[in-house]
């Protein structure tokens, strides 16, 4: 069983770290949670996101987070991308698979992952 | 939904968009019975809103004109022969009480019973939106209790480790998998 005392630990470790995360964040990764996303599938694909995230090490440019009905729910589980200055992308029908290519090949890699994208099916 | 924990999240995120400060997440097991309870301190909805919450008619959506979050867990619960119910109470003065307590119970020996799925990835899916929410899930047993209050959590971590980091939500997801 895990302890509360645990959480000591983290956090005297994540006091040496503060000085390491001066990340800009200007890209949001944004998951549709409302009953039809959740239904969907939404679930598994935010966790995948959160995973890819820090196991690609891109968490200092990349955050995740939870919105309600994007309003297409045909297309759920959906997942929008808004980098500043750039246009925003919308992945529909997500599973943990695709979510984790868009970590490596829209988020690090810098090339939107189109055949996922609301254009294109 | 194909897991009663995805229903709890659903049913949760009414909480959170209702400004809820606090959430409890009940489960209690006793012999074939399973109960579970969402109660908020959000706005709370008003009794004619209230009656109606668990048809699907009603709704606060603003994308279309049906809700299917609580007729959903509604029935869940009722094709197993258990029951659903709702209380809600809106402030009319500062000081009132307000809130919404949704309570369902199943049997989980009736063959309609959806499994109740991955309660820790709805948890934990809760704390990742929702760093700063104070929420409380208690999932008891005839063997036992397990308990994760995110207040007692973030007295631990002091302000400069959000609920959300990757450290803290791989520690409560070991946690509440009951993993050495």
């Amino acid at each position: 069983m895990k302890s509360l005392q645990e959480l000591a630990e983290i956090r005297e470790r994540s006091k040496s770290k503060v000085a390491l995360r001066e990340g800009h964040n200007d890209i949001r990764i944004v998951v549709g949670m409302a009953t039809c996303g959740i239904a969907a599938g939404a679930r598994p694909v935010l966790s995948a996101l959160v995973e890819e995230v820090e196991k690609q090490g891109v968490s200092e440019r990349a955050t995740v987070s939870q919105t309600g009905c994007i309003g297409i729910c045909r297309l759920e589980p959906i997942v929008e991308v808004f980098e500043s200055g750039k246009e925003k992308v919308t992945y529909v029908k997500m599973t943990p698979e695709k979510a984790k290519q868009v970590v490596s090949e829209h988020i690090k890699g810098g090339k939107p992952v189109y055949e996922y994208t609301i254009g294109e099916k | 939904m194909k897991e009663l924990s995805l229903n709890i999240l659903d049913i949760a995120q009414n909480s959170i968009k209702a400004n809820a400060a606090h959430v409890t997440i009940r489960l209690t097991q006793r012999e074939n019975w399973l109960t579970i309870e969402i109660a908020d301190d959000g706005t709370g909805m008003s009794p004619d809103f209230a009656q109606h919450a668990a048809n699907p008619f009603t709704t606060t959506r603003t994308t279309r004109k049906v809700g299917m979050g609580l007729p959903l867990f509604r029935m869940a619960a009722e094709q197993t022969g258990g029951s659903f119910s709702l209380v809600s109470h809106q402030a009319l003065r500062e000081s009132d009480a307000h809130g919404t307590t949704v309570t369902a119970t199943f049997d989980t020996a009736h063959v309609d019973c959806e499994p109740l799925g991955d309660i820790t990835e709805t948890i934990l899916t809760l704390i990742q939106g929702n760093p700063d929410l104070s929420l409380t899930y208690v999932y008891q047993t005839e063997a036992g209790e397990l308990r994760l209050s995110t207040d007692e959590m973030r007295e631990i971590l002091g302000e400069d480790v959000p609920l959300n980091s990757p450290e803290v939500l791989a520690w409560a997801r070991e946690f509440l998998n009951g993993e050495e």
